[in-house]
């Protein structure tokens, strides 16, 4: 009964959703008076970046940008209340089985190419695909790959929390260096350089840079923190 | 033109049938699995539809550190969604 | 139909479709955790719509590389790209906190069951 309820509720809406995207009208009406070409001009012309979505996150929306960073230290921080222990009670990691040979040496050796791979990706945020997010994520996947094979691999709370607030501060200095100069928060003050260039951009890799350590900081601690919780 | 629609076509029918598989599947784990899969065949698609930074991102985030994090919750929880078999938990 | 028709009608049913599966899970599912990924499927669904929205017909990505600074005719839209990327950081901070909210609720009830957790009190 319940299921033929939520069937014709999942049918009306289906069909709503249909109607509203599979119709041509929907496809006219598209690229119509979009923000998209202001955007992708101001970023080649005045911004000197070469990925616009870079452009996009960092500067246009740059103020977004600072929220969901904020969005993410509160997940973070709620985690970590969430599932609170008495420091004493800290167990061993729920590793199922220890790990062999193979996969630990494994891990080492591949441990300094992950980590340079996620600071490629998010010094060269400006210029080629990628970013502080994706960096920092693939930094955290690396420090996961240790943390899974080694039992005894810690890292220490106090270090990423510094880390994580200084690259904080940072950005609020930044943003506020924009309004003593430029005129408005998170204005791009630097000179912008030539395109395709790694010093180009004016702030914005500098900004995309903080977000890497922000974000790296802070997935590394949220799963150290659920790899701890014992069943 | 027509290698790019079989190229969205099969990576369609992947993302359905791992959407269908993650919501029967009574093993929650093989359900997680599926969700994996869904996350790998969104991030072909995105690259497919000329958006680079956004497979990346799902790269990163969707297939390794969500995959991740509902294993762990599933090892400190039950395995199956009946839980009648809760000496089966590992 | 040419392809272009085919590509757009496909990747839009199937965003839709996908929502719909999400939207069943977490309606008619017992388990918090599939419940859950029946969140993170909407999600993808969610995703996947946008960024067909932003596709343009033979479009190239949103990158400028040297020589090629007039091809902003031919660029799929940046702005959803931008959402989007924002949306899955999002998503995977909304997701790790309502599973350390499940293994919280698991220590308490011993059951995930959402019709045995609703008759116990705290």
């Amino acid at each position: 009964m319940k299921k033929a309820i939520v069937i014709f509720f999942l049918a009306v809406f289906g069909y709503f959703m249909a109607i509203t995207f599979l119709s041509p009208e929907f496809e006219a009406d598209r690229n119509r008076n979009g923000v998209k070409d202001f955007y992708l001009e101001k970023t080649v012309s005045d911004l000197k970046t070469a990925n616009t979505v870079t452009a996009i996150v960092v500067n246009f929306r740059g103020f977004d940008t600072l929220g969901e960073v904020t969005v993410l230290f509160l997940a973070a921080t709620a985690l970590g209340s969430i599932l609170f222990k008495k420091r004493h009670h800290i167990g061993e990691r729920t590793v199922l089985y220890p790990a062999s040979t193979i996969v630990g040496s494994g891990a080492k050796l591949i441990f300094p190419a992950i980590i340079l791979l996620g600071a490629y990706v998010f010094i060269h945020g400006h210029l080629t695909p990628g970013g502080g997010f994706q960096g920092g994520t693939i930094i955290a996947t690396g420090f996961l790959l240790m943390l899974i094979s080694y039992r005894n691999f810690s890292i220490s709370h106090n270090i990423l929390s510094v880390i994580e607030s200084l690259a904080g501060i940072l950005f609020v200095v930044f943003g506020f260096m924009g309004l003593i100069y430029g005129g408005s928060f998170l204005e791009n003050f630097m000179g912008t350089g030539i395109l395709n260039d790694l010093f180009s951009g004016g702030v914005i890799p500098v900004i995309y840079i903080l977000v890497g350590f922000k974000v790296a900081a802070e997935l590394t601690g949220l799963i150290y923190t659920i790899l701890h919780e014992k069943g | 033109m027509e290698y790019l629609l079989f190229t969205i076509g099969f990576l369609l029918l992947v993302l359905i049938g791992a959407a269908l598989y993650a919501v029967y599947q009574k093993d929650l784990l093989y359900a997680v699995i599926a969700t994996g899969v869904i996350s790998l065949a969104l991030t072909g698609l995105f690259l497919v539809l000329q958006a680079p930074d956004v497979a990346l991102t799902e790269a990163a985030i969707g297939v390794a550190l969500t995959t991740i994090i509902f294993i762990i919750t599933i090892r400190n929880t039950v395995r199956f969604e009946d839980e009648k078999d809760k000496k089966m938990k590992h | 139909m040419d392809t272009a028709e085919l590509i757009r009608l496909g990747v839009y049913g199937t965003s839709i479709l996908l929502i719909l599966i999400g939207l069943y899970a977490v309606l008619t599912k017992k388990s918090l955790i599939k419940i859950i990924i029946g969140l993170s499927i909407i999600d993808g669904g969610i995703h996947l719509l946008l960024i067909g929205i932003g596709y343009v017909k033979g479009g190239t990505a949103p990158i400028f590389s040297p020589g090629s600074e007039d091809a902003v005719a031919r660029m799929v839209d940046p702005v959803p790209q931008a959402l989007v990327l924002t949306a899955i950081v999002i998503g995977f901070g909304v997701t790790a906190v309502a599973l350390s909210l499940i293994i919280r609720l698991y220590r308490h009830h011993n059951t995930l069951n959402i019709d045995e957790i609703k008759n116990l009190k705290w």
